[in-house]
């Protein structure tokens, strides 16, 4: 890895990007007002405060695999990417300048989505809001380093979108959202266990009825950050320089 | 033109190179060797195999077998990747760049100049357009900013691939006019046309038909030992002599 061309990556997809406003409107507003209706749908019972928490995992997650994943999907077709790989890139140059770009996106995507929960839609945060938002920030570049990775497994855009139902529903309806996970049937218990989603839900929820200690919070943020390493390698090694 | 004789070894090398282009067999053994400081067109029919035999050269081509050499090295070696440089047929560029953001980002890969940009931008005639978006661009001037791209760093080696479709003709003109400055200052260059009028602006050809190398000479040279006028009249004298270019045939014999 060469830090000028990571950077030079990164801050090339940012331009990308900044001249898309629409996108990143989007990007920042949509996960908060999803919140927020969930907030209203529920605001006449205790439901938002148990709910609350995975849902900040939930959006930010989503957004960025699908637009993480279409962006470089387009990069793949567009013959970008050939044309990098041809030139003195690394593949870590690559995939790290993608990383700490949307990365960046998700700490801003994060952070609102946070703050509008607490502030506004009054989501009851017992545990330290840092950590909350440290969990949220770990989990959409989980769905950024999934989404580089799904990219590499799709030849159109129709593909990529399916990935999502694919990769994602399942980590969400294991993920302790729709029934704890202690009471999931034994087997089911064991696939989430090693789904990086639950891990996320878990650390909020725990930080949110501040029921667990930091470490407990960090081991956590551990796992995602193995998935995070994991996706970011496998992603990598699925660059080839040579086609047929 | 000039038959300059090199002293130094050819720019790239390619003997008996067998490849396929997805599942087709594109290039069957084909040999043949690109000439330090020349232009050298590599004329063909589209589907002959031009881009394949680039895109092997550049080395980002899986073949099947066959040695492929440039400037001295493995076609593909990492040192390779900053001394060739490479334009596809479809301009590879980002839509949602500017002109100058684009090239600033090529050159932040190839550790190129700030006045590399200006050079480049002003080789392609883009000055006015360098604060526009290139997916508001012309074909043409996208394809411009494409070439301008693999001009950054100055490789030894530039691969263009069909560089002046769509260009107007004096547009044309001007970039045959910069491959040949740029041949000048030690460049080697292969251009690819499917144009035949397009032959007579190189110092020497490459005539392709399915996969195989045809004639390898230069302009005046082919037509001297074709007995034509032209390259297109040329180019069907070779195909009337030779009948085994035929895939056909070639299967045929082969088998």
């Amino acid at each position: 890895m060469n830090p000028r061309r990571t950077l030079a990556t990164a801050g090339r997809v940012l331009s990308q990007i900044r001249h898309d406003p629409r996108t990143i409107v989007l990007l920042l507003v949509v996960p908060s007002l999803l919140i927020g209706l969930l907030a209203w749908i529920f605001s006449d019972t205790p439901v938002f405060d148990t709910v609350g928490p995975a849902m900040i995992a939930l959006f930010p997650f989503i957004v960025m695999f699908l637009v993480t994943s279409i962006t470089t999907l387009r990069e793949r077709r567009t013959g970008t990417l050939e044309r990098l790989l041809s030139m003195p890139l690394g593949k870590a140059d690559f995939i790290i300048g993608y990383t700490l770009a949307f990365g960046l996106l998700a700490v801003l995507q994060s952070t609102v989505a946070v703050g509008y929960s607490v502030w506004v839609c009054g989501l009851s945060i017992k545990g330290s809001v840092w950590l909350l938002l440290a969990v949220a920030v770990a989990d959409a570049v989980l769905g950024t380093s999934l989404g580089l990775l799904a990219s590499a497994f799709a030849r159109t855009e129709f593909q990529v979108v399916q990935f999502m139902p694919a990769l994602v529903f399942p980590q969400v309806l294991l993920g302790g959202i729709f029934l704890p996970r202690d009471q999931l049937p034994d087997a089911l218990r064991a696939i989430s266990d090693w789904l990086p989603l639950s891990h996320a839900i878990d650390a909020l929820q725990a930080v949110a009825s501040d029921s667990q200690d930091a470490g407990y919070v960090g081991g956590e943020l551990l796992i995602i950050g193995a998935w995070i390493v994991g996706a970011v390698v496998l992603g990598s090694i699925t660059l080839r320089r040579k086609t047929p | 033109m000039t038959t300059m004789v090199h002293k130094s070894a050819p720019a790239a090398v390619v003997r008996d190179l067998h490849a396929r282009r997805g599942k087709h067999p594109v290039l069957h053994g084909l040999s043949l060797s690109v000439p330090r400081g020349l232009v050298v067109g590599l004329i063909g029919p589209s589907g002959c195999g031009k881009t394949t035999l680039m895109r092997s050269i550049v080395g980002v081509q899986i073949v099947q077998s066959g040695e492929v050499t440039v400037l001295g090295r493995a076609a593909g070696t990492a040192s390779l990747r900053g001394r060739v440089g490479y334009v596809t047929q479809d301009a590879s560029v980002y839509d949602d760049l500017t002109v100058r953001q684009n090239l600033a980002y090529f050159a932040a890969v190839l550790g190129a100049s700030r006045d590399d940009i200006d050079r480049v931008i002003d080789a392609t005639d883009l000055a006015a357009n360098t604060g526009q978006l290139v997916g508001s661009l012309s074909g043409g001037q996208r394809s411009r900013v494409s070439l301008a791209g693999a001009l950054l760093g100055s490789p030894e080696l530039l691969l263009l691939d069909e560089p002046t479709v769509g260009l107007d003709p004096v547009l044309r003109a001007e970039l045959w006019a910069l491959f040949h400055r740029l041949a000048a200052t030690g460049t080697s260059l292969l251009v690819s046309s499917h144009v035949m009028d397009e032959a007579s602006r190189c110092d020497r050809l490459l005539l392709m038909r399915h996969g195989e190398v045809l004639a390898d000479d230069t302009p005046a040279g082919l037509l001297s030992s074709t007995g034509t006028h032209d390259v297109e009249a040329a180019f069907l004298a070779l195909i009337a002599s030779r009948p085994s270019s035929d895939p056909a045939a070639r299967e045929a014999r082969d088998s």
